[in-house]
């Protein structure tokens, strides 16, 4: 690995066309990545973002345009091409076998493997090559007991070992806390160091100003431009990006909140696994406020909205709503009493993908008068009000009877929100609403949210997005390994190391010292 | 020169294919079976065009062919509710017997005069009997996560060999010189059969079932439920219904119509309990309402293609002596055939020349 020569063309992608019947999700882009640069590649959701990068990786033929591998000419038709010419990607989801180790992963679809694995071979490799490029992890530990940013290293791992030479980076951040985050970048640069090429999909302006060298922007799937990350600002790319200025600071009214709505007392409860996720969680959340969760995935937020919507068992402690004893009852009976939740997993948990548009606006409410008589379902009033609903919450989607599986990350967020919040609910329990957004979408969605605190709902907002929770939030807490860690009355104030401290594991804000004891007793 | 063929995912499924598909699937099933029918030495195009003359020739053939597809539409119906909640119900086959079971024990101990107060207890039992059956698999299923594919398969074999034990043990007729039957039904336990022939008042059942069938899941509440329950039982529980209390729900009115179907073919054909009672009807079900791809009204046009198969099949025996095996070896080819064609649903395959590197347009 010399050192990187920037004349040289990784990729080279010229005037690539794609379309899905009769949708043009890219029009004519041109993209290209340089030996040792970080590429940034910066767009709203449709912009065709993933588009571009599936035909990278292979995923889709483009309909028109040349791709080019470092100068030659090629067609990919599956990602097994594209892994061959030294293109890797990491997805969001990580594709990873969670009960098999990190070595058992790393020769995952290898071919010409020798029918007895040398293991020993595998594990050295595994630990040179994370010695350079500081991306520490167990070669013998199996993928389920990583955390989200180890398997986030096993994931880049896997495609440094099939010396992948192009690195499709998608909204990597996403899921790590801002140090680990940090540490991310660290190998990016020394991957870049070494001559690689780095595609960095991001929403966050920050990380793509810190980071990457050049950012090229897609707008509605055309090419809006390129630049240097030097020569040019966050607003101005926020600019390009929507075609118009956005303003960053959310509008919002002080907060006057009334009696508590939910409250949980000591509330403990296990995960899927059977280990605790919640470890006596205390927290309450009155009319006309939000009060917001920060914390690093993973530790007990997404347990805690599961357990107040009853979808989670309690194994002790108590979930009273407006003071009614709730703990342990059924979904259906906090639906009733005018819980709303909005999941963090919009197509596996909120939405039913194979069901269209209509079908899937009265998921909440299909016992309700007038969407339902008599136990049968007047589909005039589901087609009135499912229309109603795309017009009010600008749900972009060809027709009401198009399946869900088809609409875009931010238009099934605006239809859950929708159906969410039509009927103006007493609370509201949002885990993750901006995640994946555009900038558009993400203002839409913090705007409803803020006039359903207004109009006296409580709010529950959990996010690992902590400008947005700093912005939103009129209380906020800290949960790490399931327990509250401490409570902010006035998060904008809250210096960031503070809170980092917190999500950390303390409580003070002081330094580590328990974290410390802990560590040595273990 | 050399080209090579790729796989490739598709984005979305053209309307036609969704038609074409089985149809090419059961074209490719019959020549295979052609294949297969050559090797067993005869000629295909003689067995086929039996198999029409047989099913479809005459009134007689007709009548035949809807006195097989009336079980195989009701069973079909039973399957096709549970697989639409992701629930394999293979045990139909069980579930038949056991409503014929339950209904052979009302014509034995509670024998009435009055023929209506008669059908409904032998529609009681065995709805009860065929239902509680499959809502045993239903509820392990549901509560602890036990695959019910293997526990309704199970219980088929428990049911036959109590149908096994009841015909060969205490309810045998004593006058039957030792076959293994019970005595036949008084007429007060018979359905009525139309126009001479032996198609039945189960025929009644068979057409409305599917009807009924549509209507709930397209139009009520509780059809909405079990649709979003298969679709992404998350989302159901997300939206409060009860996963648990449907599942076994469904699967009891999924054997309670196959229990039925049990009865029909007791009241209105065989009259007795005996050997070979069920002619596999609960798994060629299963093939029905896949080919059908789970759609009430197609499966009754499905069941009576499967009806001229079974009749024509049985005449094959008799004409050309073919076992009746063979016949399953063309129903297995059917099916494997349909499940096969569902590749070309999400995949398609296009031809790749190495010369031309370009992008090749394709229409979508």
């Amino acid at each position: 690995m010399g050192a990187p020569d920037p004349s040289r063309l990784l990729v080279r992608m010229e005037k690539i066309t794609k379309r899905f019947a009769g949708v043009t999700a890219n029009l004519e882009v041109d993209f290209n990545v340089r030996a040792g640069e970080v590429h940034a590649l910066l767009g709203e959701n449709g912009a065709g973002k993933s588009t571009l990068m599936s035909v990278l990786y292979g995923l889709y033929r483009a309909d028109s345009g040349s791709l080019s591998i470092d100068g030659k000419e090629v067609a990919f038709s599956s990602p097994r091409d594209a892994i061959a010419a030294g293109i890797g990607m990491v997805h969001q989801h990580f594709m990873l076998i969670r009960s098999q180790t990190v070595w058992e992963n790393m020769i995952l679809g290898l071919e010409g493997l020798p029918s007895i694995l040398p293991k020993r071979v595998i594990r050295d490799r595994i630990n040179e090559l994370s010695q350079r490029y500081g991306l520490l992890v167990d070669p013998d530990a199996s993928v389920w007991q990583l955390s989200i940013g180890e398997q986030q290293r096993v994931a880049i791992l896997q495609m440094l070992y099939r010396s992948a030479n192009i690195l499709i980076l998608d909204e990597p951040t996403a899921v790590l806390t801002p140090q680990e985050a940090e540490h991310l970048f660290e190998t990016v640069r020394q991957m870049t160091s070494e001559g690689h090429g780095v595609v960095f999909i991001s929403h966050k302006m920050d990380e793509v100003m810190g980071l990457s060298d050049r950012v090229t922007i897609l707008r509605k799937g055309r090419h809006a431009g390129t630049v240097d990350t030097s020569s040019t600002t966050k607003e101005k790319l926020a600019e390009m990006m929507v075609g118009q200025k956005v303003i960053f600071q959310i509008e919002k009214k002080a907060a006057s909140p009334g009696r508590s709505v939910i409250e949980c007392r000591d509330v403990h409860a296990l995960n899927d696994r059977g280990f605790p996720a919640l470890s006596g969680v205390t927290l309450s959340v009155r009319e006309g406020e939000i009060v917001g969760v920060a914390g690093v995935a993973g530790n007990g937020q997404l347990s805690l909205c599961e357990a107040i919507v009853g979808l989670r068992r309690a194994e002790s402690g108590r979930i009273l709503i407006n003071g009614n004893d709730m703990t342990n009852t059924s979904p259906k009976v906090v639906i009733d009493s005018g819980i709303h939740y909005i999941p963090a997993d919009r197509k596996g948990t909120g939405l039913v993908p194979n069901m269209n548009v209509s079908e899937n606006s009265i998921l909440k409410r299909y016992w309700n008068r007038p969407v339902s008589k008599r136990g049968f379902i007047v589909w005039r009033e589901v087609f009135q009000f499912a229309r109603e609903l795309v017009s009010r919450y600008n749900v972009s989607t060809p027709s009401i009877g198009t399946p869900v599986r088809n609409l875009s990350g931010g238009n099934l967020q605006k239809l859950m929100l929708g159906r969410e919040l039509s009927d103006s609910p007493k609370a509201i329990i949002a885990a993750h609403p901006t995640w994946g957004l555009d900038v558009a979408a993400t203002k839409f969605v913090r705007e409803q949210l803020l006039a359903a605190r207004d109009s006296g709902g409580a709010v529950l907002l959990v996010s690992e997005d902590l400008d947005e929770l700093l912005a939103m939030s009129d209380r906020m807490v800290v949960m790490f390994k399931g327990r509250i860690m401490g409570e902010l009355d006035d998060p904008a104030e809250t210096p960031l190391e503070k809170i980092g401290l917190m999500m950390a594991g303390d409580r003070s804000g002081e330094p580590l010292e328990a974290a410390i004891e802990e560590g040595e007793t273990a | 020169m050399r080209l090579s063929l790729k796989v490739e995912p598709r984005i979305e499924t053209p309307r036609f294919l969704g038609f074409m598909i089985p149809v090419a699937s059961l074209v490719s099933a019959l020549l295979v079976g052609a294949v297969f029918l050559h090797f067993m030495g005869v000629s295909p195009v003689r067995a086929y065009s039996t198999i029409i003359r047989a099913s479809l020739g005459d009134s007689y053939g007709i009548s035949e062919t809807i006195v097989k597809a009336i079980p195989l539409t009701m069973v079909a119906i039973a399957v096709m509710l549970a697989f639409t909640m992701l629930i394999w119900n293979i045990g139909c086959e069980g579930q038949i017997f056991m409503g014929a079971i339950a209904s052979a024990a009302v014509v034995r101990y509670f024998s009435v005069d009055s023929r209506p107060l008669m059908f409904i207890m032998l529609f009681a039992a065995s709805a009860t009997a065929g239902g509680v059956w499959a809502a045993i698999a239903g509820f392990f299923r549901a509560k602890w996560n036990v695959n019910e594919i293997i526990t309704t398969l199970m219980l088929n074999y428990v049911a036959i060999n109590f149908f096994n034990y009841f015909i060969y043990g205490p309810w045998r007729d004593p006058t039957s010189l030792g076959f293994p039957m019970t005595p036949l039904f008084p007429s007060t336990a018979r359905l009525t059969c139309y126009c001479g022939t032996r198609v039945h008042a189960g025929l009644i059942l068979a057409l409305l079932l599917p009807l009924i069938s549509w209507v709930v899941l397209r139009f009520t509440r509780w059809g909405y439920e079990i649709r979003v329950i298969g679709e992404n039982p998350k989302a159901a529980g997300f939206a409060g219904m009860n996963y648990v209390k449907n599942v076994v729900l469904v699967m009891f009115i999924s054997g309670a119509i196959a229990g039925v179907a049990g009865m029909c073919e007791l009241s209105g054909l065989q009259g007795r309990l005996q050997a070979g009672f069920s002619g596999g009807y609960g798994y060629t079900a299963i093939i029905v309402a896949w080919l059908a791809r789970l759609h009430p009204i197609a499966i009754i046009l499905v069941s009576f293609l499967l009806g001229v198969l079974l009749v024509g099949g049985e005449t094959l025996q008799i004409v050309m002596r073919l076992p009746l095996s063979s016949m399953l070896v063309l129903q297995g080819l059917i099916l494997f055939f349909v499940l096969g064609g569902e590749f070309f649903r999400k995949f398609r395959i296009r031809v790749v020349w190495p010369e031309k590197q370009s992008p090749v347009k394709e229409g979508e």
